[in-house]
């Protein structure tokens, strides 16, 4: 941006004692160190974010002996060990776990927190600004803070301990998150779109269904994707209730325990740790518009 | 809540026909129907939950006999007698403070390079946001290898420049600023929101400036940040409260670092090394589900929630930039 306005500002102000070429050329020159600089820090900065995942990759197709060695580069490459990981007992259970709670989760979040983010976006009632400071504050809130009456709850009364269902259900009841990212997106929906759909005889669930819903598809693809993304990276959720049943475990849960299960093995505990990022990232690739503007709409836009 | 559709001024003091009345109720009823999956979750898992931590913050419960009303002895006991309690308040302030405004001045400078950036900015941007996509867990588990003292790559590649190696996890004073590193790595969020407040600056502004003669410092502090600040407050604000929730990175990293491993049978007591890296939150796992302490573990819970409140006060007392409501 400044680099731009630099260019465009004629260098050789009237009155200067340098020739406008040789001026023109200075500017040149400048851009281009201006150039040199921002591209050697990007590419310093973009080591420190790459690089991470560049050795635990290196490490994971390690033999377990070079893993604990000072080597940074395999001198054997081990793609088996990724057939190994898969084998570890466990791992497909967690993996099917794991897509359960996201899955499941997702959907549910959606078909909940959508009727009322448009509520609270398109519709005139009093205690409408309570109730969204009401889901602010619910967005805002630590998991930990409610957890011991929530875990009594599903424990000892709904006897569901030792499965993930205890975080599955609640989404029904819609997701303070998604509703408020739902809300900011909906509000930039002219509300004649919504007039004009009532004047055609649509109810309020018609207009929702046929008229908002398609617009919001981005705002709606984002939030799927984030709640799936908070499943799948849930670590506490699974903790306090699929702790005590392995069977119940899902992979952000599991692969600590995996660690233990292959003792120093660094390069099979590496191969299960990009195993459970590849996912998420693979999707990323995916929807990646959807998610950055799923991002911003939180923090920036309205 | 009261929900009532349209205005009540309109009809005040004149008697409402019998349709607009029965159209206002369908009204209500409407907007309680699009609300009510919510208005269940709010009741059942934010309302009912918060008075039963109360209750339970005066009562002693082991989660088998029945409670039994205590007082203030839980509260006494957190304070005085808890072990942890003051050192994890501590570790959770060090955080904050540090790990905050790190996040902040370098997620910001993240933001501003990607600006600058000409060739191949869609290739950089997307290398700076991956890592945000990282579990927790695993992200943890990554850096417990590249920090590991004995042969991780970070400690070959300090040795190979002559540099000290530090223990990282499993020194007290570096634990912190290993998970300090950690959290510089997943800065991709706030990149994001960063690189979009700083495109939305008037460019005017900064030519204005510039025939102001304006150098580039200059320029930040009197363009620049005035137009962001509303986000860099933002993302003070959300930061802080995240950093209060501030759990699985920490209690992934001690296990690992520990040797002690997860899973269902192994008690782990949090805060490895030397208690450096106890938060809150470990606080009311560890006294609710490890020592069936639940009545001071609901003393922990709502030290969070007082605190956590009160910085998303902030960010409602600004509700007219922050939820903008459409009439």
């Amino acid at each position: 941006m400044t680099l731009s306005t630099t260019l465009t500002k004629p260098a050789a102000a009237p009155g200067s004692s340098k020739s406008a070429s040789e001026a023109a050329r200075t500017a040149r020159r400048r851009a281009a160190l201006h150039w040199v600089a921002v591209h050697s820090t990007a590419i310093a900065a973009a080591l420190f974010f790459v690089l991470p995942f560049v050795f635990v990759f290196l490490t994971s197709v390690m033999t377990d002996q070079q893993a604990l060695t000072k080597n940074l580069w395999p001198t054997s490459w081990e793609w088996g060990n990724y057939v190994k990981v898969w084998q570890t007992p466990g791992f497909l259970t967690w993996w099917r776990n794991t897509l359960l709670y996201a899955g499941l989760g997702t959907l549910l979040t959606v078909v909940s927190s959508l009727p009322v983010a448009y509520a609270l976006a398109k519709f005139r009632f009093r205690g409408r600004n309570l109730a969204l400071m009401a889901v602010i504050a619910m967005m805002m809130l630590p998991p930990q803070v409610t957890v011991i009456p929530m875990y009594l709850f599903w424990a000892k009364q709904m006897h569901l301990s030792g499965t993930l269902w205890p975080l599955i259900i609640p989404m029904a009841f819609g997701d303070a998150f998604s509703i408020f990212l739902l809300r900011q997106f909906l509000l930039t929906i002219p509300k004649e779109y919504i007039e004009a759909a009532k004047i055609d005889g649509c109810g309020d669930l018609r207009t929702l269904l046929r008229v908002v819903l398609p617009m919001a598809r981005p705002a709606i693809a984002a939030v799927a994707l984030f709640q799936f993304f908070y499943a799948w990276n849930d670590y506490f959720g699974p903790q306090i209730y699929a702790s005590e049943n392995p069977g119940a475990w899902t992979l952000s849960y599991g692969l600590e325990s995996f660690k233990g299960a292959h003792h120093t093995n660094w390069n099979l505990t590496m191969a299960a740790t990009l195993l459970v990022m590849a996912p998420v990232i693979i999707l990323f690739f995916f929807a990646q518009k959807a998610f950055i503007e799923g991002v911003t709409l939180t923090g920036v836009k309205g | 809540m009261a929900i009532a559709f349209g205005s009540r001024k309109a009809s005040a003091g004149l008697p409402v026909p019998a349709a607009l009345r029965s159209k206002r109720r369908r009204a209500a009823a409407r907007t309680l129907a699009f609300l009510s999956p919510w208005l269940i979750g709010f009741g059942f898992f934010f309302v009912y939950p918060l008075v039963s931590t109360l209750y339970f913050s005066v009562t002693h419960y082991d989660g088998f006999t029945t409670p039994t009303f205590t007082g203030l002895k839980n509260w006494s006991y957190v304070f005085n007698d808890y072990p942890f309690f003051w050192q994890g308040l501590r570790n959770t302030l060090w955080l904050v403070v540090v790990m905050v405004s790190l996040r902040v001045v370098f997620g910001l400078g993240i933001g501003m390079l990607i600006t600058k950036v000409k060739t191949g900015a869609g290739l950089f941007r997307t290398f700076f946001y991956l890592p945000y996509l990282a579990p927790p867990v695993a992200a943890t588990m990554a850096f417990a290898f590249l920090l590991n003292p004995g042969t991780g790559p970070v400690n070959q590649l300090l040795g190979d420049l002559g540099l000290p190696a530090p223990g990282w996890f499993t020194d007290p004073s570096w634990s912190k600023p290993a998970l300090t590193m950690l959290a510089m790595w997943g800065i991709g969020d706030l990149m994001v929101i960063f690189m979009a407040a700083l495109l939305d600056v008037p460019k005017e502004q900064y030519e204005a400036a510039e025939l102001d003669g304006a150098g580039p410092f200059q320029r930040f502090r009197y363009v620049t940040f005035p137009n962001i600040s509303p986000i860099v407050m933002f993302a003070v604000v959300t930061g802080v409260i995240q950093t209060m929730q501030y759990y699985t990175q920490a209690i992934v990293a001690g296990k690992v670092a520990s040797g002690v491993i997860g899973g269902s049978g192994q008690q782990f007591e949090p805060g490895y090394p030397q208690g450096s890296t106890w938060t809150l939150p470990q606080m009311v796992y560890n006294l609710g589900f490890q020592r069936f302490d639940y009545g001071s573990a609901c003393v922990i819970a709502l030290i969070l929630f007082a605190i956590s409140m009160a910085f998303t006060s902030i960010l409602l007392r600004r509700k007219s930039g922050f939820m903008a409501n459409e009439d």
